[in-house]
């Protein structure tokens, strides 16, 4: 295979701010995001676990230069994104797309939403209309391009909200829990269009869930808890780890818990199962 | 102490262009002291049914009885039927206003008319209901995290001692731990004080662990009322329907398919677990 | 009740006025707005009359949808009709109801306040009726960008408007949501005083504004995220540019105008 050029790349980074009280004394310093080392490489998914409070928007939001390292350093497409003059290159390699989905949706035609990124960018006008185009169509959102945001389900609003992403052309793309609000539907929706641009359009994807199931597909998995990255392996390392993982407040998908607790009654089931087809296949295999 | 709701229907913007039936001929029953999950997808008229227990919603034909008496009726108290029939709207962290914990939960039970003392004994009974200590009490709800917000809000509805919670998808947003942390409190509350409680969601595996019926909503119909085990026997309807049962539902049912012995209508993994270790227990290894 | 107000309303059609560039429109509306205050006697409101069921007509849109706007202002016309009516002072007394008097001047007064009140309401609800909210503020960044040389934010006021525009049906969800909650809660928003009612507010306010200052932020995050950074150096996806059209528009606006202010100094 040949070697993959590296997307991003964090070395010792760290993250700090203060909490002060009613009277603006220093409370405490929290420590959001702690020592934190990895590096994805172009064209992977790679996905990042965590519970609610494990630090892991606060990383996404540095990928995007909405947040600059306090300490340690972190590039993305080789650029240091504490250069200032650079923040909007970073921004247009790394597009980010954020939980709620009615929050991020600037425009009041879905088209004209789409087109928002490619305007702040200067492309010229008959570009943007090519671009919105091509990224509706990868979104599978074309045909809804005249509505309002305002009418569509919650699977419908965070495609456009992708497709706002796509349309900058980007390397990379962050998604920050976009499917936390949505239901198993549209939580279907947005993870197949996640994928498709990953397998299709090459785009280096880096999914922020803590919803077990849509990590099965990423290339790696990382682990996060108190700051730190606690684990780093491929979806079925990762999940062949149950107890590990409910002690950061995780979970793993019902076929993978099943497996676990037939394995513990002594059956000899195989590590890491991820499906029911996979599990099924296991039993049959004892027989 | 019962809710019955008769040839319920609802109608959006009845006689226009943008006529809506959000719900159509909702018959149902819910008795004193059960554990019931209402499950259907975004738009099925899951979250009008709730609105209308309560009488937030008035229906545009039908009827409903709260304890035999017609809520419709004229000089019928709704204010005293909503401290009966508590309802827990989605997200409801967002309704929290006051300065500080103890004050917003205050806020239901001194609206019926308790004294300051009074309500005051009710929140922090609320609180420990919902497992928060009275560390919190002075603290402004702002500064909670996300679960304990949640927290503090359901408590804000239990103050007010419903006979029957209504909670509409109560484990939106949260992490796994935060999910099961609320279901548990959620299920004990019922155990232990026999509230009846509905439980709104769209999550079959969450619901199957705790409730003893399902009442599966779909373009504003009732599509299946029963046990879990009942309801989830229909997997490949619901799967037709855009809901899909619990993950063990499929694997057991294939397994049956393969000819092993399972019970096929298990529907949590410790009874999976028990009915799959029963027909491999010549597998089993011991451990030494 | 506040979605009943078709005032502002945009009105999908296919009609020749709403292909019209939008600044067309703002230009006109304001040109109705100051021929409807030059023109004073009968000849140049039959002028106006004639211009605007014109533009009615081309606009396709329904006569009765128009009137439905009007509603809205029912009483104010009601008002000024009344307080014209009696109060304007003249030589010849038509009607006298015990002190009060109709006279000649009132009536006439009366008359032509009504009908310059209602043509103003209608003469604008076309122009919003046929227009997106989009392309109104599209049109007004555009028509006011010479102001840019004097520091006044045309861009940032237009982003601002685009943005309300589109949060202002969000919000409006959210209120009713919270409202219900708080009922649910027991609370009340209907009983009592003034004083009662402005405190019952009070629990729906604090979540209402809470929740709009997250979404702000949010929006700002998600904003600078897509490399928002100002009008400068913007291009635009749907740029405003004038067709043949427009300029036969804004001919006829010209010669509407010549004809009231010739009706005015002529006769």
């Amino acid at each position: 295979m040949d070697k993959k050029e590296t997307m991003i790349k964090a070395k010792d980074l760290v993250y700090e701010y203060r909490k002060y009280d009613e009277e603006g004394r220093e409370r405490e310093l929290i420590k959001a995001v702690n020592g934190v080392n990895f590096q994805i490489e172009k064209g992977d998914f790679v996905a990042i676990l965590g519970h609610n409070g494990s630090g892991k928007s606060t990383l996404a939001k540095h990928i995007n230069a909405l947040l600059v390292p306090s300490a340690g350093t972190l590039w993305v497409d080789g650029i240091d994104t504490k250069e200032e003059e650079r923040v909007w290159d970073v921004r247009q390699s790394a597009g980010m797309v954020f939980q709620n989905p009615d929050n991020q949706i600037i425009g009041t035609i879905v088209e004209e939403d789409v087109g928002f990124g490619p305007e702040n960018m200067g492309v010229p006008t008959k570009e943007i209309w090519e671009r919105v185009e091509e990224s509706l169509k990868a979104v599978n959102m074309l045909k809804y391009r005249h509505h309002s945001p305002n009418k569509l389900s919650g699977g419908q609003k965070q495609r456009v909200a992708i497709a706002g992403v796509v349309a900058m052309h980007p390397e990379c793309i962050v998604l920050d829990e976009p499917t936390a609000m949505l239901d198993p539907n549209g939580r279907k929706e947005v993870i197949r269009t996640v994928r498709a641009l990953n397998q299709v359009e090459d785009i280096t994807v880096i999914l922020i869930t803590h919803y077990m199931e849509e990590v099965i597909y990423a290339d790696k998995v990382i682990v996060m808890d108190d700051g730190k990255i606690v684990m780093t392996g491929t979806p079925r390392e990762i999940f062949s780890q149950v107890e590990t993982l409910k002690s950061y407040r995780l979970d793993v998908p019902q076929a993978t818990q099943l497996a676990w607790e037939l394995k513990k009654a002594g059956l000899d089931l195989p590590d890491g199962i991820l499906t029911r087809e996979e599990l099924v296949e296991a039993l049959c295999h004892l027989n | 102490m019962s809710l019955k709701l008769e040839h319920v229907q609802y109608t959006y913007s009845p006689s226009t262009a943008y006529e809506i039936h959000a719900l159509k001929d909702v018959n149902l029953e819910i008795p004193d002291g059960q554990f019931i999950g209402l499950i259907g997808h975004t738009g099925s008229g899951k979250s009008t049914l709730v609105q209308h227990l309560n009488g937030l919603v008035k229906a545009t034909s039908g009827h409903i009885y709260f304890n035999g008496e017609d809520i419709y009726a004229d000089g019928y108290d709704m204010r005293k039927l909503r401290s009966k029939v508590g309802l827990v709207f989605q997200y409801p962290e967002h309704q929290l206003f006051e300065m500080d914990v103890l004050s917003d939960i205050c806020f239901g039970p001194k609206n019926q008319g308790l004294s300051k003392e009074e309500a005051e004994v009710r929140a922090r009974e609320a609180m420990r209901m919902v497992g928060l200590s009275e560390e919190y009490e002075k603290q402004s709800p702002f500064e909670l995290s996300g679960g304990q917000k949640r927290r503090v809000a359901i408590a804000g509805v239990l103050a007010m001692e419903p006979e029957i919670l209504i909670l509409d998808e109560p484990t939106a947003g949260l992490d796994p731990r935060g999910r099961d942390e609320i279901l548990d409190q959620i299920s004990r509350l019922h155990k232990e004080r026999g509230i009846t409680i509905v439980l709104v969601s769209h999550s079959m595996e969450d619901v199957a662990k705790y409730v003893e019926r399902i009442i599966v909503m779909n373009q504003g119909e009732v599509l299946h009322d029963g046990a879990p085990r009942e309801v989830f026997r229909h997997y490949k309807e619901l799967e037709s329907v855009g809901l899909a049962a619990p993950q063990v539902t499929y694997i057991l049912h294939t397994l049956k398919e393969k000819g092993f012995g399972v019970d096929e209508d298990a529907t949590t993994i410790e009874e999976a677990r028990d009915t799959i270790l029963r027909v491999f227990r010549d597998k089993v290894k011991k451990h030494d | 009740m506040i979605r009943d107000i078709t005032l502002g309303q945009y009105y999908p059609a296919d009609s020749i006025l709403h292909k019209l560039d939008p600044r067309v429109k703002l230009v006109t509306t304001i040109a109705f707005l100051v021929a409807l205050f030059v023109a004073d006697d009968w000849v140049g409101y039959l002028v106006a009359t004639v211009f605007l069921v014109a533009v009615i007509k081309l606009s396709r849109v329904p006569f009765h949808f128009m009137v439905k706007g009007l509603k809205a202002i029912f009483f104010i016309l009601l008002i000024t009709l009344i307080f014209n009516l009696f109060l304007t002072p003249g030589d010849v007394v038509l009607v006298q109801i015990w002190k009060l008097k109709i006279t000649d001047k009132g009536l006439h007064t009366a008359i032509f306040m009504a009908i310059r009140l209602i043509y103003l309401i209608l003469g604008s609800s076309v122009m919003t009726l046929t227009t997106t909210p989009n392309d109104l503020t599209d049109g007004l960044e555009k028509l006011m960008s010479p102001l840019k040389k004097l520091h006044v934010p045309v861009h940032e006021v237009a982003m601002m408007m685009s943005i309300a525009l589109r949060f202002i049906p969000i919000l409006l969800e959210e209120t009713d949501k919270i409202m219900k909650a708080q009922i649910a809660r027991g609370a009340d928003f209907e009983n009592g005083n003034l004083i009662q009612k402005a405190k019952n507010l009070v629990p729906l306010l604090v979540p209402l504004f809470i929740s709009a200052f997250r979404r702000a932020n949010d929006l700002a995050m998600a904003m600078e995220a897509r490399c928002y950074r100002g009008g400068e150096g913007r291009t635009k996806m749907k740029p405003l540019i004038y067709a043949r059209r427009d300029y036969y528009a804004y001919g006829v606006v010209v010669i509407f105008l010549a004809a009231i202010i010739a009706v005015r100094v002529v006769l």
